[in-house]
């Protein structure tokens, strides 16, 4: 192995590969059952956190940095003037491999730039986890990307092999992307998508009949959108997130707040503040959408059309519906309780399960963990001690604010500081 | 007027302990474990030599009156070595008993409260360990680790690193309570070493000051390709040190060879 060279190739394929934001490892059922290495089939797991506090779970890298493309918001585009290099099928491999005994990672994310042709780049990364299922016989997780315009015989293969597949939308809305990345076509996005969800529908029937059926895509396929690049709203955004969801019954989707890399009128200009804040929030309302049972219209609508970024998105539902509350804890069903602001799902579980046994008071609410600054307008329990003054919205929004003392703060006070 | 009990630390030794307080018809109880033994001023203290069978019927019984969650809580509690928490899964015990039944998901109990963070504890520095431990390939090709946790969690974390890594030979080392486990392609045992010299030993982990690494070449490549690798992925713009911290605590970072390097 040819160390420094191999070490310079990791240094420019790893650094273009970090703006994609997924690292999850979790959901595959692989297991290793052949005393071969490795094992997916429990939880995620985390080996590092880089120094932007964001999980390192799998070699991320590009196969090689080469692109015919010039998308306006990529390191990668054509005609940005960087060192272009790639990795052999056989080195992707090894690394993976040596990285992998050591418990570095839990597999791999092989993402490319696409050089000649879709086909020839998707033949490449299916070549890679071909060969290390097959003569490596190794279980860890290996997340492909799906290249837009790739056939969908192509795909069917790669999900043979991998546990996760992925397309990135990067552009939430149509228009953006006619604006900043011209040579591509929305359909060449949908595409690869449509053709993994049916084939994971394929197999998933199948092996209800047929028991040696193999696996596909045992870990799904998510998508990733670039936010803060073209002016879209967050509703835009989240309708688009839920379109993939309902439609291609996506894992993920990930929001990623743009990192300006280049010099163009069209985008913001190098050195602009990352949105991470709103990355946050639109995060949050993933998480409503997926596990507490929100839809996509109670947040956001017409009327309100982004995100507030002072406070979290189910607080603000909930200051928009004050005729919903206060929610009685010990009565309340699951729904209602995951509405609390303040109460989290582990929270709803505790106290389903705990006011079997006895009508939970403050006391109990606080040592179970909820937190009672944000909820304890919302709610009553068993306690004569409650929130009896008929406040308005701003002045709940007002109090919890001045009480609790967000991290973010620092990046929505509009007041200027006298003393900065 | 308490009566102290001591044990020898082993969870068959708490479980016997139970036994004996049952057996004499202990009043109140208090559990230490030898190490920790203070003489009391007042009341008696007596120590319980640990027997297997009696252990196993409080275990028995303690099983049929518990969900699968239940006894998994309890063996993680007990691995936490929290001062005093001895006590409170005896308290845990007597409660079952009692009822005929264990007090399944009863937050708003302080003793099963308790119980359920500690052993929350315990399953996130267990999970800590699958992330952060991290194997060299030292002689006779056994992958090696070093590790000091919060908690034991050696025990708990053995299947995992069995089922992922069936086909190398692999020894993980806990410095802190001196021994370890040992996976010879077949089965896991435990293992204790004898350092030569314990100070080099501990320094299998990283940088060792004024001294030529000991590994082979590739090893050494492979950590600085690690190393490497993890430099790449951060993105500078994005920095945020209180998130990092929180994710990966300093008490981890010198066997973590991208914290030190």
């Amino acid at each position: 192995m040819n160390y420094e060279r191999i070490k310079e190739k990791l240094e420019i394929l790893a650094d273009a590969a970090k703006y994609d934001v997924s690292c999850s490892s979790s959901g595959s059922k692989r297991k290793n059952t052949t005393k071969g290495l490795g094992d997916s089939s429990g939880m995620g797991i985390c080996h590092s956190y880089t120094e932007d506090g964001r999980c390192v779970s799998l070699l991320k890298i590009l196969l090689t940095n080469v692109c015919i493309f010039d998308c306006a918001y990529c390191v990668t585009r054509k005609s940005n003037d960087i060192k272009r290099v790639a990795f052999t099928v056989q080195e992707v491999v090894d690394l993976t491999i040596n990285f992998y005994r050591r418990n570095y990672i839990e597999g791999l994310f092989l993402s490319s730039g696409i050089f000649k042709s879709p086909d020839a780049t998707m033949e490449r990364l299916v070549r890679v986890a071909k060969k290390l299922r097959l003569e490596e016989n190794f279980n860890g997780y290996i997340h492909l990307k799906s290249i837009p315009g790739a056939s969908d015989e192509l795909m069917q293969e790669a999900g043979l092999y991998a546990d996760r597949l992925s397309v990135n939308i990067e552009i939430p809305t149509k228009e953006g992307l006619k604006l900043l990345a011209p040579d591509k076509d929305h359909k060449d996005f949908i595409q690869p998508m449509k053709a993994v969800k049916n084939a994971i529908d394929l197999y998933k029937s199948e092996k209800k009949i047929i028991k040696s059926t193999p696996v596909y895509a045992p870990a799904g396929q998510s998508t990733q959108m670039i936010v803060g690049a073209t002016g879209e709203s967050d509703r835009d955004v989240m309708y688009s997130a839920h379109y993939f969801y309902n439609k291609f019954q996506m894992k993920r989707v990930y929001y990623s707040g743009y990192v300006p890399v280049a010099n163009d009128a069209r985008l913001p200009a190098i050195g602009t503040e990352v949105p991470m804040m709103r990355e946050n929030r639109l995060y949050q309302t993933d998480w409503l959408l997926r596990f507490y049972g929100f839809d996509i219209r109670e947040i956001l609508n017409d009327q309100h059309q982004n995100l507030d970024m002072d406070i979290d998105p189910k607080l603000s539902w909930a200051l928009r519906h004050l005729d919903q509350f206060p929610v009685n804890i010990n009565r309340a069903d699951k729904r209602m309780l995951a509405r609390i602001p303040g109460v989290g799902l582990k929270s709803v579980h505790k106290i389903l399960s705990a006011r079997r046994y006895r009508k939970l008071g403050w006391e109990h609410l606080k040592a179970i963990g909820i937190s009672i600054n944000r909820s304890r307008y919302f709610i009553t329990c068993d306690s004569r001690d409650f929130e009896r003054r008929d406040l308005t919205a701003s002045q709940i929004k007002n109090q919890i604010l001045s009480t609790s003392h967000s991290k973010y703060r620092n990046n929505f006070n509009q007041q200027l500081s006298l003393f900065a | 007027m308490t009566d102290t009990l001591t044990y020898d630390g082993s969870f068959n030794g708490l479980l016997t302990t139970v036994f004996e307080i049952y057996a004499h018809k202990i009043k109140n109880p208090t559990i230490q474990t030898q190490l920790q033994a203070q003489q009391p001023l007042f009341g008696t203290s007596s120590s319980v030599v640990t027997d297997v069978d009696k252990a196993q019927r409080v275990y028995k019984r303690l099983q049929e009156l518990s969900t699968a969650g239940d006894m998994s809580m309890f063996y993680r509690a007990y691995l936490s070595e929290i001062r005093g928490i001895e006590n409170t899964l005896y308290e845990y015990c007597r409660m079952t008993f009692t009822a005929g039944k264990a007090p399944t998901g009863d937050y708003g109990n302080t003793t099963l409260l308790k119980l359920s963070q500690a052993a929350k504890m315990v399953g996130r520095e267990k999970h800590r360990m699958e992330a952060f431990i991290r194997f060299h390939l030292i002689d006779g090709d056994i992958y090696y680790a070093n590790c000091e946790p919060d908690f034991n969690v050696l025990p708990l974390i053995s299947s995992h690193f069995k089922n992922r890594y069936a086909d190398q030979r692999w020894v993980i080392y806990d410095l802190k309570r001196d021994f370890g486990i040992s996976y010879d392609l077949d089965s896991v045992q435990e293992i204790t070493i004898k350092f030569n010299d314990p100070g080099l030993q501990r320094g299998i982990t990283n940088k060792i000051d004024g001294q030529e690494s000991r590994f082979r070449e590739s090893e050494n490549n492979y950590r600085n390709l690690w190393n490497q690798y993890f430099k790449s992925v951060n993105i500078e713009s994005r920095k945020n040190m209180k998130l990092h911290l929180q994710h990966v605590p300093k008490r981890y970072w010198k066997y973590l060879s991208e914290k030190v390097a």
